[in-house]
């Protein structure tokens, strides 16, 4: 195992960052902890990568102890925070001499690790840290944090606040890294990108809700979901909502996700209800769940 | 003009020096419309947005919102418009219904509107028990739907929201979206900006941004069946890799 994780515990002062956390990550897993801002998924980093230290449970790292063996971790982890953390007041080159000299390493030692991502920022290595724009900040901070060949990479909600593009550009990145025996544990609040982990984590409140593949994730959903689209989609939701039988209604893109109470729904009733309320053009269709319907539902 | 029309932008641009930010976009919005501005990192969305809320000076083009002219009128569209980025929503320091209290002063509300405003809300998002604590101690999900509500305490003809729902759990961000809907139902105009693309699907209408031009701007459906892609997100990576 590359990380284990028991009966991890955390709290400051009266408010619970996490509570109870147990799951392992295999070596050279590409492993998500998916959930939103609050969850807890930050202090678990910290805790991970020695920074912090937790009230109670224990946890290892590349073989090491996060208490016992700390200073082996650090030597064996890249970690990138989700705020910007490296000298704005250094260029790209300094930046990466910096951290390739406090491990005892050099930047050609490891080239082959990071070229791919390294060559679309080095035009730029003479400039400022600070003067970067969000996409090549986040290709800085990740060659940094490879820069000693880790043998874990913490990723920290990577893609936050990055456009589509970028995030797909960031995630084919990823693939490729563990293609090259890294072991990856990653954060995210993006439910689209848990599909490219082998193994994905929810959390919410400090607790872990569910643990296994995006594929068996989605096969756990309890109820038979229904694309619903109409003339209006505000009025929609308000009638869907205030139907009797609904047990969840979720809009997602052009249509509403929506489960009933009842074993034995029966679609046309509810188009006759939404006839009622004076909606047109309304269309009821089953469809699959998704990794984000099943996080809501186990969630609520 | 058309009265319909509270957004008109007509060759809008910005340049920092040599590098032209905004290029030359034309687009309107109508009153009540949700009008989703899309764009890759770096695109010009947000130079774009700070053109249309008055903070920054076009180099050339024009723009009227909520009946007011971007060069000569910046400081009435300021008074008639609603702005929430995620960056800068709410002062943590101070509690919900002081932050309410203080935004509803600097938007100009009497003391007895603001009250009631402030009734109106905390009522409205459930916030009695919390009423008296400090913003700072709020899930981020609660701060942004606080935010978008102080945003529209002074009933503005346009709310701009830039990146509203970036980290805010799935639940939460749905909720966002049904008070846009609301808002937009009741005859507010709502400029967003997201990342997420199932979001650009809510919008009535959507423009994509592409180095500083407008690349795109129809509804979901006919940008979809223009870039033959099932979804959104198809068609901003099929646009956006300029």
């Amino acid at each position: 195992m590359s990380i284990t994780i028991q009966h991890i515990s955390k709290s400051f002062k009266d408010v619970v960052a996490l509570k109870d956390v147990s799951f392992e990550v295999k070596e050279g897993e590409l492993f998500g902890l998916i959930g939103p801002d609050g969850a807890g998924k930050t202090t678990l980093f910290r805790i991970l990568t020695t920074l912090l230290i937790a009230n109670e449970g224990t946890a290892t790292v590349a073989g090491f102890d996060v208490i016992n063996d700390y200073k082996s971790i650090r030597n064996s982890v890249g970690y990138m925070p989700g705020k910007f953390s490296l000298y704005q007041d250094l260029t790209i080159e300094e930046n990466l001499i910096f951290f390739a000299t406090i491990f005892g390493t050099t930047i050609e030692k490891n080239y082959d690790l990071i070229k791919d991502i390294y060559i679309q920022i080095e035009p730029f290595k003479n400039r400022r840290a600070g003067k970067l724009s969000g996409g090549m900040k986040q290709k800085l901070a990740l060659c940094c944090a490879l820069i000693h060949k880790p043998k874990v990479l913490f990723l920290d909600e990577p893609t936050t606040g990055v456009d589509p593009v970028s995030r797909k550009e960031f995630w084919d990145m990823l693939k490729r890294l563990q293609k090259k025996g890294i072991t990856i544990l990653v954060s995210t609040p993006y439910m689209d990108e848990a599909e490219l982990c082998d193994r994905i984590a929810f959390i919410q409140d400090g607790k872990i809700l569910e643990i296994d593949t995006p594929e068996a994730i989605v096969k756990h959903y309890p109820k038979p979901m229904y694309n619903i689209r109409s003339n209006n989609m505000y009025q929609l939701i308000n009638s869907l909502k205030a139907y009797e039988h609904q047990h969840s209604v979720y809009p997602f893109g052009e249509f509403v996700h929506y489960t009933d109470n009842r074993l034995d729904f029966n679609p046309k009733e509810l188009m006759l209800y939404l006839e009622s309320k004076n909606l047109s053009e309304i269309s009821i269709q089953i469809t699959q769940p998704t990794i984000e319907d099943t996080f809501m539902e186990l969630a609520k | 003009m058309s009265t319909n029309k509270v957004i008109q932008v007509d060759g809008l641009t910005k340049m920092f020096g040599d590098f032209t930010a905004v290029n030359a976009i034309t687009f309107d919005v109508k009153k009540g419309e949700i009008f989703g501005f899309l764009g890759a990192n770096g695109a010009g969305k947000t130079t774009a947005m700070k053109m249309l809320i008055g903070i920054s000076n076009p180099t050339s083009g024009k723009a009227n919102v909520a009946g007011f002219d971007v060069f000569t009128n910046a400081e009435d569209i300021k008074k008639n418009i609603g702005y929430m980025s995620q960056k800068f929503a709410l002062y943590d320091d101070l509690t919900v219904k002081e932050n309410i209290t203080f935004f509803g002063g600097i938007y100009g509300l009497s003391r007895s509107k603001i009250k009631e405003k402030s009734n109106a809300l905390i009522e409205d998002l459930g916030l009695e028990t919390v009423a008296n604590q400090l913003v700072g101690s709020l899930p981020l999900g609660w701060k942004q739907k606080i935010s978008f509500s102080v945003a529209l305490l002074h009933d503005p003809k346009i709310v701009f929201l830039d990146e509203p729902t970036g980290g805010v759990d799935p639940i939460t961000r749905r909720q966002f979206w049904e008070m846009i809907y609301k808002a937009a139902n009741q005859g507010t105009t709502v400029f967003v900006t997201t990342h997420y693309m199932d979001e650009a699907e809510y919008c009535d209408r959507v423009s994509i941004m592409v180095n500083g031009k407008i690349e795109a701007l129809d509804t979901p459906k006919n940008l979809k069946t223009q870039f033959k892609a099932a979804n959104m997100n198809d068609v901003f990576l099929k646009l956006a890799r300029g």
